[in-house]
């Protein structure tokens, strides 16, 4: 069993346009949206959810007003500036708090307690295409790395348990914490990108934190006819870095036609010039994970 | 005062229309423009500002002080982060730096005072200015998780030196806790979308957070579709005005692509933005 996640630097360079079509195009696989922060991929395959589970993040600090006896001890160690006084009183702000729990450490008064917050969900649902797992953090919750971990632990379990070869996983975008439990102890992984300076510059970051995870990266550039050269550059800049290019999309409007309907392209268009490059594309994806690349 | 430009969506357009802000209100008056998106940060693609100062961005990370401690253990117990681990039979103390958030606790809690604290780069902090533009990035090292601490020191830095009446925040996308860092301060929040189911979902996330620290708010679409409605039924049921609508069109995608701003692209495009900022300044006003 083999987990492949689809991952770019930058946002909206057509990841989850490109995971929903592989999703249609691979048969027998257990689907993960990683993007825990902004999932889409339920906009395109439409679940129906199964189950329903809690996802408690780190403990935060609350101070009980009454125990208080505003020594200023919590305000000068917390090194998250999480400690505010409002109108004399202290009091943490929830965003801030990094859950260190020092200040309950340091309280001379016992006033601090750590509470549980619930900071997400993660679901285990049917689509039409196989079962897929996925989550949602609450609004304004720290990027969650560890939500990510649940999902990609419970798909795993899943495609175990149906006896299907691969893992596909909707990755989020950025170079920071959640895609840092995406990436790890993969393999492979496709990186979609865009002919513009910010798409090679977030593809450089990008690549950097997968050799340092040792991830064979898989390239497509998408919309690569709007700049020609600036496709040209990031392909040879991919082959340096020694990995591969594995097609490039045309850019077609009939691509956000589909967007905007909700349905996969490689569904919405089959005949389409971006359906039948998506098609080669995971042809030879395939071919070169057969082959050991 | 301060507009954060903000996109639920990674890719909606929220760095061309904070650029071509900024660009637009550098005409009359002078501009502090700070990228939060520190993951990513590429306004500078666009606004090509000379850097004048750099200075590295870090946290704290704990030393073992070998001749004072007698590895009791105490560090790693008060760590929350399983960032520091306490070897008995060999006589070490190993700190993982990449898990370290630099909160102290292992210092101060250490009973031989055997831990002192070292800085780690995390990042790089620039600063420049071009005409009536100061331009401000936070730009967090590759395989770093910490990027709320990258945005703080950001923020802390401008705090001390950022005198502009005016700025604007090019800030991360999604909704979590660094957009949240981003947007506290906002006096006015614009929020980018693309004119898609995806971009639409995403948006009404940014606007929940937005609506819960009670910001004022205002919306432009970007590659505007005729057909799908549901982004300007969405703004008119919650009573936030759409302030522009940047047409889906090849033209300007190229632009992007080029790294010219829409303000620099045509006068037409200047002039709504400048129209956009007028339209902030008497909301944030009445306020």
């Amino acid at each position: 069993m083999l987990e492949l996640a689809v991952v770019s630097g930058k946002g909206g360079t057509g990841k989850t346009t490109l995971t929903a079509s592989l999703a249609v195009l691979i048969e027998h696989k257990v689907l993960a949206d990683a993007d825990v922060d902004a999932p889409d991929l339920h906009l395109l395959l439409k679940p129906v959810k199964e189950s329903e589970n809690p996802f408690y993040g780190m403990k935060k600090a609350r101070i009980i007003q009454e125990k208080c006896s505003s020594c200023d001890i919590c305000r000068q160690v917390c090194r998250f500036d999480a400690i505010e006084v409002i109108n004399g009183k202290y009091v943490v702000d929830e965003v801030a708090c990094d859950g260190c729990k020092l200040c309950f450490r340091k309280c001379p008064d016992k006033a601090i307690v750590m509470e549980d917050s619930l900071s997400g969900h993660w679901y285990v649902s049917r689509t039409p295409y196989g079962t897929m797992v996925h989550g949602l953090l609450e609004v304004g919750e720290e990027n969650s790395g560890k939500l990510v971990t649940i999902i990609r632990k419970q798909a795993m379990f899943l495609a175990q348990k149906e006896g299907v070869p691969y893992v596909l996983m909707d990755g989020p975008p950025g170079i920071g914490c959640p895609v840092n439990s995406t990436l790890t102890g993969l393999k492979y992984a496709i990186v979609i990108t865009e002919p513009t300076q910010s798409g090679l510059m977030d593809l450089e970051r990008l690549l950097d934190l997968m050799e340092h995870f040792g991830v064979f990266p898989f390239v497509v550039i998408n919309k690569y006819d709007l700049a020609e050269s600036k496709s040209e550059e990031i392909r040879e800049y991919v082959v340096k870095r020694g990995g591969k290019v594995a097609g490039m999309l045309p850019f077609e409007k009939i691509v956000v036609e589909a967007l905007s309907r909700g349905e996969p392209i490689v569904q919405y268009a089959p005949s389409s010039r971006v359906t039948v490059e998506i098609k080669r594309i995971w042809d030879y994806i395939e071919n070169e994970i057969k082959r050991g690349a | 005062m301060v507009i954060t430009v903000a996109s639920g969506k990674g890719g909606t357009g929220k760095t061309t229309v904070s650029t071509s802000l900024t660009v637009a209100i550098s005409r009359q008056k002078t501009v502090s423009h700070v990228d939060l998106d520190v993951e990513e940060p590429d306004s500078n693609i666009f606004l090509k500002v000379p850097i004048k100062r750099e200075e590295m961005i870090w946290l704290p990370l704990p030393v073992i002080d070998y001749e004072k401690c007698t590895f009791c253990g105490v560090c790693q117990r008060v760590c929350e982060y399983n960032a520091i681990f306490v070897f008995k039979n060999t006589k070490e103390v190993k700190v993982f730096d990449q898990l370290c958030r630099g909160c102290g606790a292992c210092k101060e809690m250490c009973p031989y005072d055997a831990i002192y604290e070292v800085q780690r780069y995390i990042g790089i902090f620039s600063y420049g200015e071009k005409g009536n533009i100061r331009f401000y990035e936070g730009r967090l090292n590759v395989g770093e998780y910490v990027t709320t601490d990258a945005i703080r020191w950001v923020k802390r830095r401008l705090k001390k030196i950022n005198d502009s009446e005016i700025t604007v925040i090019d800030a991360p996308p999604g909704t979590s806790c660094p957009v949240i860092h981003s947007m506290k301060d906002a006096d006015f929040v614009l929020l980018v979308t693309e004119d898609t189911p995806f971009g639409l979902f995403d948006m009404k996330l940014a606007y929940g957070v937005a609506k819960k620290m009670n910001k004022k708010m205002g919306i432009i679409i970007n590659k505007a579709l005729p057909g799908f409605t549901e982004t300007r039924e969405f703004a008119k049921k919650e009573n936030v005005p759409v302030l522009m609508e940047i047409p889906f069109d090849r033209k300007f995608a190229k632009a992007y692509a080029e790294g010219i701003t829409l303000s620099e692209y045509s006068d037409e495009f200047r002039e709504r933005f400048e129209e956009v900022f007028s339209y902030i300044e008497k909301e944030v006003e009445n306020a």
